[in-house]
């Protein structure tokens, strides 16, 4: 019996091919949707997990003031060394602590000249910000200690003043100060906030004080918290510590700032999550859609298909034997839309990630309920209403206009 | 004539309440093995409700109804499907032929259905187009076929199963005068070469004139029964 369902149903796929097509297309779609969009956002998000990541997880910056940019009134008073030392010495769970120094200034080279920004700071600066060098090597102890005039350049700080000479062991002119390029930090390219790791000249923190700055203030403190310690509570403690040191009463607002750069991994994965949700849910609508498309191809059939099977019944099929058919019918036609939606949605996946240069995030999970709720519809259209027109007496099916 | 079909007091109801339809009121209807009925009256006679009961296609609200000796009123479903599928052909005033479908697939059908080989289908199939003449149409659609070239399809296919009865509900209402001559001769062929029983509903007096039995209906009950000694012969 089931064998002659199965030859029948295949026999009416292929005659019907138009009511075939159209039946598999509405699955065809809404599967590939839904897929198609639910992966390019779970690209979207993973995409921007790393680079947020790149920046260096799980890193406090204290800025003097608050908020970013000088805010007006007062300028705020600003770190020195022996902040450093206490937060190195009495907060627990720190990896690194990086004092840092910026100003601008114009970096020349012969005839080159580029403005850029100019980092005083220790090697911990490039462990905290998971910098790392393309070419040469970081400040050694005896540099950093006696501020010696030497720097690492970014590479568009290389680009602009060597072209494609070799940069390492030339000098370049800082305001009046000459200073050996003994590194170059791998490209990393615009994080998309915060300053262009790639645009900056890094000279030992002591140079940048003595020499281009002429005080010991430190600017910024870069703080990398070990993974497994929680960078809230750290950012608690610093804080706590630092009021105490700059005597500010309870009561009296901070006069600097914590950025956790956690807070902004979850925030922005946070917001990209929200973003493919979304995406996920107009896919979901195109879903449904290609389900409203399938159930009508079907209901319009319905009469057609109502009084060939008065006629099946009429010369001799069991009801059973129509009802399978139609069954085999459905599940062939859903099964291979929703087959083809899947490659459909993978080439495009594939294609599209390539193309905008996200990462191939390919959802399997969302795959299979797509693939799984348009064969559902499929089925649903196609078997109840051939199974309400086999309970017919076949006699009425026949007549059914 | 041993006795094919016996039924005894059957009645039909449809609806119930105020908008109660009585089709049958006790019909006794015998069909003899080899006889060729026409079953004529008005419409709304009853007529068609016991071409229905008789193809197994309905059941009746009271009375008995015996097929080969069994008791069909209380035959389940399927097993009335069966012996649909088994003894008895259908041929409609629609033709009722599968769209899209090779003569030689609709007439193939019932023997799918009967479990047959491809080999033994295609061998049946071809036979029953053979004997109404349309051998040649085998690979043609419906759409490609007269309308006396679909019905001649239509009685092959009923003929396929090699019945013990052939229900012919107005085969040719839906056909002009010619067309029409031609399915009556070739019903009444069968019937007078083939010894197949043929019961055929009509009401065009032309048509029932190749009936050897006339059975006429009125409001749901058997009016007359004639026997006809002189039926039009087309044994030549």
């Amino acid at each position: 019996m089931f064998g002659t369902s199965l030859l029948l149903a295949l026999k009416e796929i292929r005659r019907h091919k138009m009511r075939s097509f159209l039946t598999t297309l509405g699955i065809i779609i809404g599967v590939a949707s839904v897929v198609t969009m639910v992966s390019l956002g779970n690209g979207a998000t993973q995409s921007v997990q790393d680079q947020v990541s790149s920046l260096g997880t799980n890193m406090l910056t204290i800025r003097p003031g608050q908020g970013f940019g000088r805010g007006g009134g007062s300028r705020p008073t600003l770190f020195d060394l022996d902040d450093v030392e206490a937060i190195r010495t009495q907060i627990a769970g720190i990896r690194v602590v990086a004092p840092q120094t910026s100003t601008q200034s114009t970096a020349i080279f012969e005839a080159q000249n580029w403005s850029t920004t100019v980092a005083g700071t220790t090697n911990e600066y490039f462990q905290a910000s998971n910098l790392e060098l393309a070419d040469g090597r970081l400040f050694s102890d005896a540099e950093l200690a006696a501020g010696k005039s030497v720097c690492i350049i970014g590479e568009t700080v290389r680009a602009n003043l060597f072209r494609n000479t070799d940069a390492i062991g030339k000098s370049l002119r800082l305001r009046d100060i000459s200073c050996r390029i003994i590194g170059i930090l791998a490209k990393r390219g615009q994080g998309g906030f915060g300053q262009n790791a790639d645009d900056q000249v890094v000279m030992p923190l002591k140079t940048a004080m003595r020499r281009l700055n002429g005080n010991q203030d430190v600017q910024t403190i870069q703080v990398a918290v070990e993974q497994q310690f929680d960078s809230g509570a750290i950012d608690d403690e610093i804080s706590s510590l630092l009021r105490e040191r700059r005597h500010l009463r309870p009561g009296m607002e901070d006069d600097f700032s914590i950025f956790d750069s956690k807070q902004l991994s979850d925030t922005l994965s946070g917001t990209t999550e929200t973003l493919t949700m979304f995406l996920g849910a107009v896919a979901a609508v195109s879903l449904v859609v290609g389900g409203i498309g399938i159930m009508n191809i079907m209901l319009v059939s319905v009469t057609e298909r109502t009084r060939e099977i008065g006629i099946r019944l009429a010369i001799g099929a069991v009801r059973r034997e129509v009802l399978m058919q139609f069954l085999i019918e459905a599940i062939t036609l859903s099964s291979i839309g929703g087959f083809i939606g899947l490659v459909v949605s993978f080439a495009a996946t594939t294609v599209i990630s390539f193309g905008v240069g996200l990462p191939f995030m390919f959802d399997f999970g969302i795959a299979a309920l797509a693939f799984f709720f348009s064969a559902l519809i499929g089925i649903l259209f196609g078997y109840f209403p051939a199974k309400r027109a086999a309970s017919l007496n076949p006699i009425e099916a026949l007549r059914h206009e | 004539m041993t006795s094919l079909i016996k039924v005894r007091g059957l009645t039909k109801v449809f609806g119930a309440g105020p908008n109660q339809f009585k089709a049958l009121r006790g019909v006794d209807f015998d069909v003899d093995s080899g006889d060729f009925i026409a079953v004529m009256g008005a419409s709304g006679s009853g007529k068609s409700t016991m071409m229905n009961i008789l193809g197994c296609l309905d059941v009746p609200t009271t009375g008995g109804y015996r097929f080969m000796g069994h008791a069909v009123e209380r035959f389940t479903q399927d097993q009335r499907a069966l012996l649909r599928r088994r003894y008895i052909g259908f041929v409609f005033q629609g033709f009722n032929l599968l769209a899209r479908t090779s003569a030689l697939e609709n007439v193939e059908l019932p023997l799918l259905y009967r479990g047959e080989s491809r080999a033994a289908r295609h061998r049946g199939g071809m036979a029953a187009l053979e004997r109404v003449g349309l051998a040649a149409w085998a690979d043609h659609t419906p759409a490609e076929l007269s309308g006396g070239q679909q019905q001649r399809v239509a009685i092959a296919r009923a003929l396929v199963t090699e019945p013990q009865v052939l229900l012919a509900d107005e085969p040719t209402g839906n056909l002009d005068s010619e067309r029409s001559v031609e399915i009556m001769e070739l019903l009444t062929n069968l019937n007078q070469e083939g010894g197949l029983s043929i019961v055929m509903v009509t009401h065009e007096p032309d048509m029932a004139a190749y009936a050897r039995t006339i059975v006429r209906f009125k409001d749901g009950v058997v009016l007359a029964v004639e026997r006809r000694e002189e039926c039009i012969d087309v044994r030549h």
